[in-house]
């Protein structure tokens, strides 16, 4: 047993808390979910060995004589990976900041500060590599078994990813506070994160737009220009490469470099790290006068103020825009592509529209949450003198207008160069949304908007049945604007998966 | 004297389990223009009584009448005459006191030029008029109780609901809250409040339930509850707590 206090004993508290939140977050308590839930995590690990033995077989007999190009595009990949890694370790490192959990009890006991911040800074980083070997395994595990055992070298590649991400989530984070301060840099990391973790991708798809009109993001990095300005095979900014490949040496180098930065992050930034914790605790929200007295109180009705309320809370939250919105980033390839397309005369929107009209889906979901489940005030809704279908029905209007209001500049274009094109995205965009209003309102659970990262793991029915909801009627989109009757066959599938959520959906119980 | 008032609220033979009885076969009646103070320990059923009254919960059985309106059966109607304050304030962070306001006064169909006169009255009365116009999101909890007051007035209703409205608030702000009340009171309103605090419900009720087990076991004036104790001059603390043991040797 450790000595209370120690590095030992304060990693093992840790861990214990690391541990039953990710027990609580898969499960949500109850012995039924922990089942539903291995199974779940079972299920989900066979589909994406299958998925990626579909994408990554073709690589395993890769050998260790390296070619550019091959460098080149599994840096490409480790970078994007590694993007994303950076994205998730900034939102860790940003909520252990402002969470003041425990803080009090830390800052009061005779405990050394430092340790524990270390500790809880390593913590993070044993969740971003854990994370990162998880996601990771599919991909390696198939890899391995039909390119040999070499191949597992990319396990310890992926683990030194998570570390150096870490690091750099922790000297970003910390940056920001010392530029921006405390009240600023919870909002700024996050979307600093959420950008960080879509530029990589939409950076790489806008400049294969430009260099070769595909939207495929390795297009770019197989151009002629990317392989003659790339440094020599043997440079070491090819190790990460190499070890995946199997080079030990490259490996270890790799390793050893994800270690020692880690280390060096933690011993640099455990006191300051503490310093801005306290900071971030006494933070309280800043004043923002709304000056509009002399207007009055205008005449509205109960769904009217309903829907004014919805797009009030939505405009003056600029987290949840930047949690909302991120995926209309996204739109920016697509939206360069038909302008592209548009400026050619190419006519190629069938690549767009399917694009366009999931994004629509998706968006639609996260706002109906954000509408029907994130009600702050759900008692006084409920004790007005307005019945519960009206109040459902002004919310889902709510949801609807800002769909038709941030997708009606995309359709109008796409109309200018094809009539019944645009008429048909913008039916699937509102088929998609509504579908996705519908799936959200089979699942509602009573939550605060501050609960919308989480929404996800509230229910994950409802978040598959969201996600495979917008494939299928983004495929239809495209199969009608296209002009063929194979469209009725994704439609279908959307009614079938709409039936099925309201089959099972808690609310219809 | 009170049989000569309306009656602002019935409740025949209410019941509600979950998985046990939380409110059983409850009888209660609340004339107009009167201050009522439902008192009781922990899980005593004050709260559930109180939410099935405003439509949080439905009750399995027994009928509910608001102003002599079946709040079962038209509960839009009864609605449009209560008004619902829970001890922990909800109010929007990102919308100030002033646009609450609106906004409560549009679901209720508040006449504006109305609804913005009372508003303006509720924000001096509560002292909110420096914070008019700033966000609620940096307010402290006697704020938002206060602002949740305001949206819960705003409207004028006939019936006001409150449970533990002066929890966790400091000694000035639970002044202004009982005097706000008082004036509704004063004004014709009916004030029904669940409290754990006897001192206020001695001061400030008209007449007193206590409940436990979720069945009233006591009602009236101080004087009457502690003739039904057999003491005559006793707080209202160790009357509720002899008529709670009583009850509790009873069960």
């Amino acid at each position: 047993m450790s000595e209370p206090a120690s590095l030992t004993w304060l990693a093992s508290h840790e861990f214990r808390l690391g541990w039953r939140d990710w027990v609580s977050l898969v499960t949500a308590g109850g012995r039924t979910r922990a089942r539903n839930a291995i199974i779940g995590l079972i299920a989900f690990a066979a589909f994406m060995h299958v998925f990626a033995y579909w994408t990554v077989a073709n690589y395993a007999d890769a050998t260790l004589s390296f070619d550019t190009a091959a460098l080149v595009g599994i840096t490409g990949t480790l970078v994007l990976s590694w993007s994303l890694l950076l994205s998730q370790a900034m939102e860790s490192v940003t909520r252990a900041f402002y969470s003041r959990s425990d803080l009090d009890l830390i800052l009061t006991s005779p405990a050394s500060a430092r340790k524990v911040f270390a500790v809880r800074m390593g913590r993070i980083a044993a969740a971003a590599v854990v994370i990162a070997v998880l996601l990771a395994a599919p991909f390696v595990n198939v890899l391995a078994v039909l390119g040999g055992s070499r191949w597992l070298a990319a396990y310890g590649v992926v683990a030194a990813m998570g570390a150096v991400a870490t690091a750099a989530a922790l000297a970003l984070t910390i940056g920001l506070f010392r530029v921006v301060g405390a009240k600023r840099t919870r909002l700024i990391a996050q979307v600093v994160a959420a950008i960080i973790g879509a530029a990589f991708v939409i950076g790489l798809q806008i400049a294969a737009i430009f260099s070769a009109g595909s939207i495929s993001r390795f297009a770019a990095l197989q151009s002629d220009w990317m392989l003659t300005h790339v440094p020599d095979t043997a440079s070491a900014f090819w190790w990460p490469a190499r070890a995946v490949l199997g080079d030990f040496v490259a490996l270890a180098g790799v390793v050893a470099f994800g270690i020692g930065i880690l280390c060096v992050s933690i011993a640099l930034f455990c006191r300051r790290f503490g310093e801005h914790a306290v900071a971030a605790a006494g933070v309280s929200s800043a004043t923002v006068r709304q000056p509009r007295w002399s207007l009055g109180f205008r005449r509205r009705s109960p769904s009217r103020a309903l829907r004014q309320k919805e797009w009030t809370l939505l405009l003056r939250d600029a987290w949840l825009i930047s949690q909302t919105l991120m995926q209309i980033l996204y739109l920016l390839p697509p939206a360069l592509l038909l302008w592209v397309t548009f400026r050619d005369g190419h006519g190629s929107f069938v690549v767009l529209i399917p694009v366009v009209v999931m994004a629509a889906g998706q968006l639609a979901g996260g706002l109906a949450w954000l509408s029907i489940s994130g009600e702050d005030a759900p008692e006084l809704v409920a004790t007005a003198p307005i019945t519960a279908h009206r109040v459902l029905w002004a919310k889902v209007e709510a949801v609807i207008g800002m769909i038709a209001l941030i997708f009606a500049p995309i359709v109008a274009v796409l109309m200018l160069d094809a009539v019944s094109a645009g008429i048909v995205c913008g039916l699937g965009i509102l088929a998609a949304a509504a579908a996705a209003t519908v799936i959200q309102l089979c699942f509602r659970v009573q939550a605060r908007r501050s609960q919308f990262r989480r929404r996800q793991t509230s229910s994950r029915l409802a978040t598959f049945a969201e996600a495979f909801s917008s494939i299928a009627w983004a495929a239809t989109t495209a199969l009608a604007a296209g002009g063929s009757w194979a469209a009725l066959g994704p439609a279908a599938v959307a009614f079938v998966i709409l039936g099925g959520v309201w089959l099972v959906s808690p609310s219809r119980a | 004297m009170k049989q000569n008032r309306p009656i602002a609220l019935a409740l025949r033979g209410v019941s509600k389990r979950f998985d046990r009885p939380a409110v059983d076969a409850l009888d209660l009646t609340v004339y107009g223009g009167e201050f009522y103070a439902l008192v009781g320990p922990n899980g005593a059923g004050k709260t559930t009584t109180l939410r099935m009254v405003v439509g949080l919960l439905r009750p399995d059985a027994g009928s509910i009448c608001i102003g002599g309106i079946d709040a079962l059966a038209d509960s839009v109607a009864a609605k449009q005459m209560t008004a619902w304050l829970s001890d922990e304030p909800m109010i929007y962070e990102k919308l100030t006191p002033y646009e609450y306001l609106e906004f409560v006064a549009g679901l209720w169909r508040i006449e504006p030029a109305a609804a913005e006169a009372r508003a303006r009255e509720l924000i001096g009365w509560l002292g909110l008029e420096p914070h008019a116009h700033e966000r609620c999101e940096g307010f402290s909890k006697g704020m938002r109780q206060k602002v949740a007051l305001a949206g819960a007035l705003v409207h004028d209703p006939k019936l006001i609901i409150l449970d533990e409205p002066l929890t966790g608030l400091d000694a000035g702000t639970a002044r202004q809250v009982k005097n706000v009340l008082r004036e509704r009171v004063r004004a014709g309103g009916t004030v029904i409040m669940t409290t754990h605090i006897l001192e206020v419900a001695e001061r400030m009720a008209d007449r007193i339930g206590v409940i436990a087990g979720g069945r009233l076991i006591a009602e009236g004036t101080l004087d009457d509850l502690r003739q039904q104790t057999g003491e005559t001059a006793t707080s209202l603390e160790d009357t509720f707590l002899a008529l709670v043991a009583e009850q509790v040797a009873a069960a």
